[in-house]
């Protein structure tokens, strides 16, 4: 395990102590009628702290999506055990908000009853929550599309909307798996940049699925490497940059030095073969 | 980040002319053709008016025999709208419990292939025997000829959704039900329309199975007395007012569809073109 650079916390009131999300010797095992039983996460322990904002990079197939789908309890667990705050995670968790790299909104909804989704299945008042839906999407850069169906959004605009419905109730965690994955680049960067800015505005706790390094770095205070399958957790990387980070934080050496310490670990695999 | 980087620019690309006006003027015209070279074969052509009259002929017919023709005509649209409502009573929620409970699927699905590879008028005189000749067999025979796809479609809609909004809906707390109102339902629309409309063309061809067996009123019913009567004009009379009934039940199940999934790309291409026009 490499464990590169002590903790340089920036905000010392923004992450606390106490772990919220405990991940504890978890084993998942796909099995299957006609094949060999895949084993797709192998004894993977972590713990989240209160405000953190966790990456987890891996190569494809390497069961970081299965990781969340189970931290999420969408997904059992086949061993081990996963904890949010005091409540040991059996069932879909409610008090978190999730974003898929499929946007997922629903096509008969406008960008506002979308959002307010959140608000109608938990047979909460629609008018409380509108002021706040509204402002999120202003905050997005999408204040007046409100009446749009999503299909007259781009793609982009279509995974804003999705983010804002995750935030709309103000969970405590936000799960996000490769949320940016089907963005062109530049507006991934945008993205990135947004999503940092409201990740500092309210400090919720994140963890962040991707498979782009830079993207982990840039984003995160701590980036979590796994191995290919069966995926284990390789590395441990705090990731020590000022914030609120620029794109420009990429062309410092810190930046690069980070980088380079994951696709070390990344070719240390066998992964990433230059010749 | 403005609109126009949207897909709502995508009207501009379609070609010019493909506008609403031209969606009625084409088939329009191709009908007008059609009945033209129709009336010009029937007239000047060697062709004996008891094989083929011309439209001249049978329009006259109609409005000769405007009364009767109403009259048939409710009770066969009577038969089809009842045996059609039918199908959509069962068919929807047979088609719902198939896709949430497994035992209903292993026990109902197999009968429910080997029921529709029946030829439904096969069994037509079997249901008059048990039925009657009335309006009650009629009914069943239209039911029985438009439910499967109606159940089919509603198993493949329900089935369609993308597993990702499942997952949100679950990480919301939402109950089994409410993931079928919230989700599941509103997503199979699309698909249960397409059902609707294939079953709204098949409910009309069984209530004129089940007249054609044995009846004492109806459509199919003048069809076979004007048949035995030599009556050609009149047999293509009752033709085309059955035409024109089935045409306008399948465009009131259509203007329901435009309705309830707007939102759809079906209906996103009609408002495309509608706008490419202007």
């Amino acid at each position: 395990m490499a464990r590169v650079a002590a903790a340089v916390v920036q905000f010392p009131a923004a992450v606390s102590a106490e772990p919220l999300v405990r991940v504890d010797g978890v084993d998942k095992v796909f099995a299957s009628r006609t094949r060999a039983a895949l084993k797709a996460v192998d004894n993977v322990s972590l713990a989240i702290s209160s405000g953190e904002f966790v990456s987890i990079v891996g190569p494809s197939g390497c069961g970081k999506s299965t990781l969340m789908m189970m931290i999420s309890g969408l997904m059992p667990t086949t061993k081990g055990q996963i904890s949010i705050g005091k409540t040991v995670v059996k069932r879909p968790y409610t008090e978190l908000g999730i974003v898929f790299q499929r946007d997922a909104l629903l096509e008969w909804r406008t960008v506002l009853d979308n959002i307010l989704l959140q608000v109608d299945i938990r047979r909460l008042d629609r008018r409380a929550y509108e002021p706040r839906a509204k402002e999120l999407l202003a905050r997005a850069g999408l204040g007046g599309f409100e009446s749009y169906l999503p299909w007259e959004l781009s793609g982009g605009m279509r995974q804003r909307v999705s983010i804002c419905r995750a935030l709309v109730c103000s969970p405590p965690l936000l799960l996000m798996d490769e949320p940016f994955g089907a963005l062109d680049a530049m507006t991934r960067e945008q993205m990135n940049l947004d999503l940092q800015k409201i990740w500092l505005e309210d400090r919720k706790t994140v963890v962040f699925i991707t498979h782009s390094i830079a993207e982990a770095v840039f984003l995160s205070d701590r980036v979590i490497v796994m191995s290919p399958r069966p995926g284990k957790v390789a590395a441990d990387i705090t990731i020590d940059l000022s914030r609120p980070r620029r794109l420009s934080v990429r062309e410092e050496p810190a930046f690069g030095r980070y980088v380079a310490t994951i696709r070390q670990t990344f070719q240390s695999f066998g992964l990433l073969k230059e010749d | 980040m403005s609109v126009s980087g949207a897909n709502a620019g995508s009207a501009e690309l379609l070609p010019a002319g493909r506008g609403v006006a031209s969606s009625y003027l084409y088939p329009l015209a191709a009908t007008a053709v059609l009945f033209a070279v129709w009336e010009l074969a029937a007239r000047f052509g060697n062709i004996s008016p008891l094989l083929l009259p011309a439209p001249s002929a049978i329009a006259l017919t109609t409005i000769d025999k405007f009364p009767v023709l109403v009259h048939m005509s409710i009770v066969t649209v009577a038969e089809f709208l009842l045996g059609f409502a039918l199908a959509v009573v069962i068919g929807l929620p047979l088609g719902a419990l198939i896709v949430y409970a497994k035992p209903v699927e292993l026990t109902f699905y197999p009968l429910l292939v080997a029921f529709q590879t029946i030829p439904k008028a096969a069994i037509a005189p079997v249901l008059i025997v048990w039925l009657g000749t009335g309006m009650t067999s009629k009914v069943l025979i239209a039911f029985a000829i438009s439910f499967f796809p109606i159940v089919v479609d509603t198993i493949i809609g329900l089935r369609a959704a993308q597993p990702e909004t499942l997952y949100v809906a679950r990480s919301m707390g939402a109950s089994p039900l409410q993931v079928f109102w919230y989700v599941r339902f509103p997503n199979a629309l699309p698909s249960i329309f397409g059902g609707l409309k294939v079953a709204s063309t098949l409910a009309v061809i069984g209530a004129i199975v089940g007249e054609f067996v044995s009846s004492d009123k109806g459509l199919g019913y003048l069809v076979l007395v004007a048949n035995g009567e030599l009556d050609t004009r009149l047999v293509f009379a009752c033709v085309l007012v059955l035409t024109f009934l089935g045409l306008a039940f399948f465009f009131a199940v259509e203007a329901l569809e435009r309705i309830f999934v707007r939102w759809h790309v079906s209906a996103r291409q009609a408002e495309a073109s509608a706008s490419g026009n202007d």
